[in-house]
Order: C-alpha cells, then structure tokens, then sequence
C-alpha cells in the first residue's frame, strides 16, 4: 500500500512539472519568443557559469583544506615518501594549471556571451602561441617525467642482497605468507604439489623449505629492505599496503616482487595518529572474485631487534607437518630434521 | 569528373528507388542503407543503451553509499541477486560494475557515438550523397545490433552476465569456476564483442573510404570541418586496434573452450591442479590495452571534433589553430598506440618497459594540452552564443581538462604505484573519457536535432539538462579523488572490512546522491529528445547560422541529401565574424569572387583559382554531350 501512494506521488509531481513545460511553451509562443536563444537565457546562463565556478572552486578548497588529514593517509616507507613528495609537486604543478584554465574558461565564456552589436574577433591562428603552449608543458612534463623516471628506477631496482625474503601469495580470497626462515631463503615450489595442508605447493627436495615457516600477517622489520616475493595461486591478485606506498600484480605462472624499507613501527604509528587500535593493512587491488573486497592481511612493523626475537620463536612449517617428511629424499632427510628443528 | 558521375548514378538508384520499394518500411527505417537513418538507428540504440547504463550504476552506487539499507524494494527486477535480508548479493555488484563499464565504453560511447555521428555527418559535411557503401552500413548497424541483444540477453541468464571487469581479465575470466560470471555469462560477453569488432570495423572501413573518395569538388582535406577530421582519425583509429582486441578475445575463447593455455600456467583452483602451463595474462593485457587505450581516444575524439565545430560555430569566431587542431589530434592518433602498457605499470611488465611507457604517456598530454588553450583561445572576444550544445561544449573543456591533469599523475609510473586501482583513476577516466564523451554526444545531438528530425529541441529544458548533468557529474567525481588519494580500490562491494578504508561513508553517500539525481536527470533530456521529435518547433534550415555543408540540404534532407547538384565548396569551414563581411558567417559554398569585401590578401588569389575549376566543368560538361 505504501508503495502504491510513493508511486501515485510520483506520478503527480510528473504530471505537474509536464503541465508547467506546457503552460511555459504556450506562454513563448504567444510573445514570440519561442526557442530563441533569447538575451536573458544568455546572461542567465553566463552568469551561471561564474557561479558555478566560485562555488565549485571554493568547495574543493575547502574540502582539500579542512579534511587534508583525512584523505591523506600517513606515509610509513622510505620510497612512499619520495612517492608523496613527486605527487604533491605533480600537484600544485598540474593544479595550477587547473584552476587557470578553468577560471579562463569560465570568465571568458560570461564575459564575451552574445551582444548583438559586437562582433567577434576574426584570429584564426598564431603559431608563436602555439609554439609557447606547446613548449611550455613539454618542459615541464619533461622535468617531471625525468624525477618520476629517477624515482621509479630506483624503487624497482634490485633488492639487496641482505633484505629479508618474505614470500606472499594470493588465493580466492585470503593471502598466505611464508617466511624463508633462518637461511632467509624462500625454498622452492611447484604448483603440482600443493594440497590442502601444503598450502604453497612448497617442495621438498629443496632444502630451502626446511626451514620455512608461515605467519598469519606480515610480520617486518624498521629499517631493513623487505623483499616481497609475489605469486598467485589461481587468479590475478595484487598486493596493497597503503602506508608503505606499496602494491605489486600477483600473477598466477609469473612471480613478481616489490622490494621497500618500512620506517615507522606499528608501535610508532599508534602513537603518530593517536590511535591505539592502529594496524597496517595489506589489501588486494585486482578484481580476483566474489570475495575481492575481504582480502585482507594485518602488517607489522617491528623494531629490528624485536623482528629477530619473534622470527627465532617461529617453529618450521615442517616441523609442525613432520608427515611431509616422507617427501623428502632419503639423502636430506638427516639435514632437514636439524634444519627444521625437528631434533632438538 | 568522378562526382559528376557519382551524382547521375545516385538519381539512377533513386529512379529505381521510386518505382519499386521506396515506400516499403522495411527498407526506409529497418534495413535501410541511408546513413542518416543509419545513424538514427545507432543513436536511439545508444541511448536505450545508456539508460541501461546508466541505471546499473545507479544500483552499485546505492550499494556504495547505503550498504545498509534495505534494497527488497528491487527484488521485482533483481530476483534472487537480492539476498532475504535485502542486500545486494556480491557477484551481482561485480557483475554491475563489469556490464557498466562494457556497455557504456562500448555500446554508448564506441557505437552511440561514432555511429551516430560519423554516419550522420560525413556524408553531409563533405558533400557526399551516402556512404561509399550503403550496404556495409547497414551490416555495420546490424552487426552491432545483434551484439546488443546478445549482451542483453547475458544480463538476465541465471549465473550472471560476465563479472571480471569491464577489462576481463584472466584467469578470471577464463575459468568458470573462479566465479560464476565466468560461465555462460563471460561466453555471451566474448560473442557479442565479436560482433561488436565486425560492426566497428566495418563502420570505420566505410568513415575512412567515404572521407577520402567522396568529398565534394572543392573540399580539399586543408578545406574540411575538424568534425571530419576527427571522424576519419577516430575510424583509423578503430581500424588498426579493434583486430587486436579480437585476437584477444579469440585466444581467451581457445583458452576457455579448447583448452590452450595462452593466458593460463600454474593455477591450482577449487583443490584442483590445471595443466596448463607456459601461458601469461599478461599477454592478454597487453592484447587488451593495445586496443583499450586507442580506444579512450576512439570515445573522445569525435567528441572533440564535434565539440570544436560546435565552440566555434556559437562563439562566432573561426577555431582557433584550425591546423595546430589537426596536427594535434594526428599526435593524439600516433601516440594513441604506444603508451597503452601505462595500464600495467604493476602488472608484473618490466619495470624499464614502465620507463619507455612512462615517457610515451606524459608526451601525449601535449598534444592534449594544445587542445585546451586552442579551445580558450577561440573563446576568447568571441560572441557566445549559449545554445544547449554550446553549453555542454564548453562543460566538456572543463571535464576535460580535470580530467586531463589527473592523467599527469597516473601516468608517472613512480606516483601510479599509489594511485593504481584506486578511486582515483576511477575519477580520472570518468572524467576525461566517460564525461567528457558524454558531454560531446549530448551537444552533438543538441547541435544536429534540427537537422536530423527537422525540429528544434526545448532550449530551457536543455539549460537545465545541462546544468543539472554538469553540476552532477563533478559532485560525483571530484570528491572521487580524494576517496582515490586515500587509498581505497576499485571494484570493492564494501570498504568496512579495512580500517584504513572505513572513513568516507558520508562522502559515499553524498557521491551516490548525486549519481542518482544525475542519472534521473537525463529523463529530462529523454523527454525532450522524443517529445521534440513530434512537437518540437519546426526548425529552419540553419538554425544556428552555420558554415558547413549540412546547412545547405533542406530542413529535412532526402534520400541522396541535395535535391539538384551537390554544392562545391570554396573555402574553409570556420569563416565567422569575418571583417568586412555583411553577415558573421560565410558558409563554405560562397565562392571567393562574391565576397570580394571580407577577402584576405591570399584569398583574392583564390579566385583566378575558382574561376580555371569553373571553365573545366564547363568544358567537360560539353565535352559529355
């Protein structure tokens, strides 16, 4: 019933607005003035414009003023400052030029609408003009193609040699995370071999994986490179942690990495934002599934030495599946019950 | 000479014509081979399809501003995608987002546009009876017909229409047992793009052959309106990249159906090993992106072509760097094809590759920014007329370049790491391809009504059409930066499950506000167009005091478009205001000798020129009989 009357509303107000246009459209034609573009829809509509943009320019500055702290989230690595710093450079640059070609576009079209005893300028073209606006942003673009290039280049380098080998991999929907353990060596895998307990398809006749252990979050280190080993296990995935600036594909048959430095702690971001509750959050950015939005993974960031404390307290994955010892070849097998911490 | 020939076997096929099935409806509206009821047919299409668009946003975006309200209330065209509890079922929200994407890059603004547009006007801007082939423009129509109703049709099959994105990208899309989109959906999604491809190609074959062979005497390239121009471009354009997204579909399809591993190694799904190995996705983003990218430019360059026939017509000034134009979009053209692996930044690609793309991409802004100041320029001491059409045109300079700045940022692969699959490229191409596009379309259609149906639209209900749309659509993109700029991803049915995404309802809320009134706002529009068809003021044969060619055919131009010979042309198509001159506007058959007045110094030796062309008609007239 309920529904019923919102439609009859709805119906009404319809009928009412399409008798207005009827009543409007008859009252034109009798004075004539039919659909000409007529002087005052033209000073209506110029002044429009002016208000449109005082009104449009004067919300976003205040927005971007007054909320700046909330949509700007707290960088937490080395390269995302250097990332945040190109962004607002690249912003007051490119938002410079917004706002005066905007207030340009608007201004001219109030100040110059119709007047039936002007005529319009005839200026076809002038190449010096055209030769200036197209110098003048190559420059520009130039510089900030060349520091954002600098940037990129180092960020994607190679990882150092002593950065800690964490290997993270995505499946509908929840991320795995395995650590290479005391030789800090992720061991190898074949895609063959995962099962419901062997989760990563980790193999064993690798000794790199004796030592391996998983964690239920990322666990890093202040101060120290971290290297993201990425993969998938079924669909594309991507890896996202916002306060390090940090997001890499996840591609099923194609490893990728993304190396970085955390700088703040957890414990030091609590106290920055004020905010006793607050985690780093790894996320996923690839449309991966129903669940695409759930992925998520807690991260947290330790003082170095705290870092080695709670990675020698890990006990191996093997050792906590000692049956997976059957997969190992007869020859390791002495070896990987020490490596593992099986015999102690 | 070739168009004089042209010209007899046109009233020949006319002849024919009226003898036997001229009255026949099947052939005048349905299977027609008149490119201007071609072109009615893609724009009623796009518009239905708009709608449909249109309303699937409408549905996300409730989900994205009140996800905890009650929407049972759809339940009546939603079924079962709407959960007892009255929440919108996740795969159905992954299937809106997908099927809004597809349909609105290419059924609205791929086919409703260029269709529309380059059928409509090619022809009578260049002076050409029809298309080079009638026929193929038909096929070109229905082609694209049948991959609507097939998509159509995937929308209301049991599983769901695809949902891996308007990008599809596998393994997703490859296997149907990653998501139930991923079935007889995403099979529907691959057919009806293959159709889609066939309808483009055969389109743009056609825009290009007409351009260059069957432009009117006089109608040099140097000569023709920067509409053309961009048409020509835009069918290029298609022509070179729509293949490749075919090859992609196809191997996606092999890879789906028969097995090959293209796209696919290494997966273990649903406690199973699959034994494909030695393929990569990220061959299929590439084959993807070699076509979507030139395809943000397939959207937008007719709307700047028609965009720069509309400023300059109504600030009554000649565009302004009619060549800077030219070269610019052929820049735009070039470069189209060689930044598109900006899109995979973090895909895995190389990262020195990201370098080449990053440099390739920031090159593009220049022609791009050339545009811009081109735009101003012409604006500037002009007289404006606010037509509807001219309003929406100056709106999309504005999107246009909000839109435009943003790729500054997205395009710096350093910056993009951030940035990448977050709001704020989503705010970013809305704005400079899914608005801008937008606003190009409605002042085309704004502009040419009285051509096409031979009456005048409401100019009021198009001022508030406009304002409403222009208003609404940077309430709902702009504050789409800051979503982007704090982090939050796309293609998310919730953001609550992360803290670091939690802030932000109200600004979510006020987003789907504003989409919602946007979006019930181009019911005006809707009444307008069809309520104007029928009981719109008839319209005068050039209405807006135009140069171009189109202005010179009857108010409701027949079959072969000129009733007796087809006009030449004299000059360029952007003499406004001219000093000296009686009137504000020389149309383009006015030859130079008759306007002796307003003639530039390099002009008056154009006439000697018109004078040599008009004796060798002369002679080859008589040397015919």
């Amino acid at each position: 019933m309920f529904g019923f009357y919102i439609a009859l509303a709805v119906l009404l107000v319809l009928g009412i607005l399409l008798l207005i246009f009827r009543i409007t459209r008859l009252v034109n034609v009798v004075k004539g003035t039919g659909d000409q573009t007529t002087d005052s829809s033209n000073n209506w509509n110029g002044i429009m414009m002016i208000v449109f943009m005082v009104v449009f320019f004067g919300l976003a500055a205040w927005y971007s003023w007054a909320y700046f702290d909330d949509y700007d989230p707290p960088v937490a690595s080395e390269h995302g400052e250097l990332t945040d710093k190109l962004f607002w450079r690249t912003m007051w640059i490119t938002g410079l030029v917004f706002v005066i070609t905007n207030i340009l576009l608007f201004v001219f079209s109030y100040k110059y609408r119709y007047n039936k005893n002007k005529k319009a300028l005839f200026y076809p073209h002038n190449n010096k003009l055209e030769y200036l606006w197209t110098g003048v942003p190559a420059v520009v673009l130039t510089w900030l193609v060349i520091s954002g290039w600098m940037a990129w280049d180092g960020i994607m380098s190679e990882a150092p040699e002593e950065a800690e080998q964490i290997e993270i991999m995505g499946m509908q929907f929840q991320w795995s995370i395995r650590y290479g353990g005391m030789d800090n060596n992720v061991g190898e895998y074949d895609y063959r071999l995962i099962d419901p307990v062997n989760n990563h398809g980790m193999d064993f006749s690798d000794r790199g994986n004796f030592d391996d252990f998983l964690s239920n979050s990322l666990v890093i280190p202040k101060g120290k490179p971290v290297l993201l080993k990425i993969r998938a296990r079924d669909v594309l995935h991507s890896v996202f942690i916002p306060h390090m600036r940090v997001k890499m594909d996840a591609v099923p048959g194609m490893p990728t990495q993304f190396w970085f430095v955390a700088n703040k702690t957890t414990e030091e971001m609590r106290i920055e934002e004020g905010n006793p509750d607050f985690q780093y959050e790894l996320a996923c950015t690839e449309i991966c599934g129903d669940g695409h939005f759930s992925m998520k993974k807690f991260v947290t960031v330790l003082e170095p030495d705290e870092y080695e404390a709670w990675k020698a307290e890990q006990k191996s994955w093997l050792s906590k599946n000692p049956d997976y010892m059957a997969q190992v070849p007869e020859d390791m097998k002495e070896l990987a019950l020490v490596t593992a911490g099986i015999n102690e | 000479m070739a168009t004089a020939e042209a010209h007899i076997d046109v009233h020949a096929h006319d002849d024919h014509h009226d003898d036997h099935h001229e009255q026949s409806f099947i052939s005048k509206y349905i299977f027609s081979t008149d490119h201007k009821t071609i072109a009615k047919q893609f724009l009623i299409t796009g518009i239905l399809w708009a709608v449909i668009g249109a309303a699937l946003s409408a549905i996300f975006r409730l989900q994205l501003g009140f996800p905890e309200a009650d929407l049972g209330w759809l339940r009546p065209l939603l079924g079962k995608w709407i959960s007892p509890e009255g929440a919108l079922d996740p795969s159905f929200y992954l299937a809106l987002v997908t099927m809004h994407g597809t349909i609105m890059v290419f059924f609205v603004l791929t086919a409703g546009l260029s269709g529309t547009f380059s059928n409509y006007l090619i022809p009578l801007q260049i002076g050409a009876r029809d298309m080079a082939s009638g026929f193929m423009n038909m096929l070109s129509y229905w082609f694209f017909f049948v991959s609507s109703v097939i998509m159509l049709i995937s929308l209301f099959i049991e599983t769901g229409p695809a949902s891996g994105g308007w990008v599809v990208y596998p393994p997703l899309s490859a296997l149907p047992q990653a998501m139930e989109g991923s079935g007889l959906g995403m099979t529907l999604w691959l057919v009806a793009m293959v159709f889609f491809i066939a309808s483009s190609l055969l389109g743009g074959i056609n825009y290009v052959t007409t351009v260059i062979n069957l432009r009117t005497k006089g109608m040099t390239f140097s000569r023709l309106p920067l509409t053309i121009w961009a048409f020509f471009l835009t069918a290029v354009i298609g022509i070179l990249s729509f293949p490749v997204l075919f090859a992609a579909a196809l191997l996606l399809v092999f890879d789906r159906s028969f097995g090959t591993s293209f796209y696919l190694s290494e997966i273990y799904i649903q406690g199973e090993a699959l034994p494909n190995v030695g393929g990569s996705p990220i061959l299929y983003q590439h084959l993807f992106w070699f076509l979507g990218h030139p395809e943000v430019y397939i959207v937008l360059l007719p709307a700047l072509g028609i965009t720069s026939e509309i400023i300059a017509t109504n600030s009554r000034k000649p565009i302004f760097g009619y060549k800077a134009m030219i070269i610019s979009m052929m820049g735009i053209t070039f470069l189209s094809f060689i930044v598109w692996a900006h899109h995979m930044f973090v895909s895995g690609l190389n990262p020195f590759l990201g370098s080449i793309f990053m440099f390739l991409t920031l090159i593009i802004a220049v022609p791009s920014a050339v545009k811009v100041f081109n735009y101003l320029t012409t604006l500037w001491k002009g007289n404006i007329v606010f037509t509807p059409a001219m309003l929406f045109s100056i709106g999309l300079v504005s999107v246009f370049i909000s839109g435009g700045i943003t790729g500054i940022f997205l395009g710096n692969s350093a910056i993009d790491i951030q940035l990448h699959d977050t709001y704020f490229v989503v705010a970013h191409f809305h704005l400079v391809m899914g608005a801008a596009s937008s606003f190009g379309l409605l002042a085309g259609v704004y502009h040419w009504f009285p051509k096409m149906f031979g009456r005048m639209m409401d100019a009021r209900l198009g001022y508030i059409h406009f304002w409403l749309t222009f208003i609404g659509i940077y309430s709902v993109f702009f504050p789409m930066h800051y979503i982007g700029i704090a982090g939050f991803p796309r293609r998310y049915y919730s953001f609550t499950n992360f803290d670091a995404f939690s802030g932000f309802t109200d600004l979510n809320m006020f987003i789907s506000i504003a989409a919602i009134t946007t979006f019930v706002g181009q019911f005006i529009f809707l009444f307008n167009f069809f309520y104007s068809m029928f009981r719109g003021r008839k319209a005068p044969a050039n209405p807006w005091k135009s140069t171009t060619l189109e202005w010179t055919t009857p108010r409701v131009p027949g079959h072969g478009n000129w009733p007796g010979e087809i006009p030449k042309v004299y000059r360029w198509a952007y003499d406004y205001s001219k000093p000296g001159a009686e009137d504000d506007f020389i149309p383009q058959t006015v030859p130079y000798s008759q306007t002796l007045e307003s003639n530039l110094p390099h002009e008056n030796d154009e006439i000697a020129l018109e004078k040599e062309m008009e004796e060798e008609e002369i002679v080859v007239n008589e040397s015919r009989h």
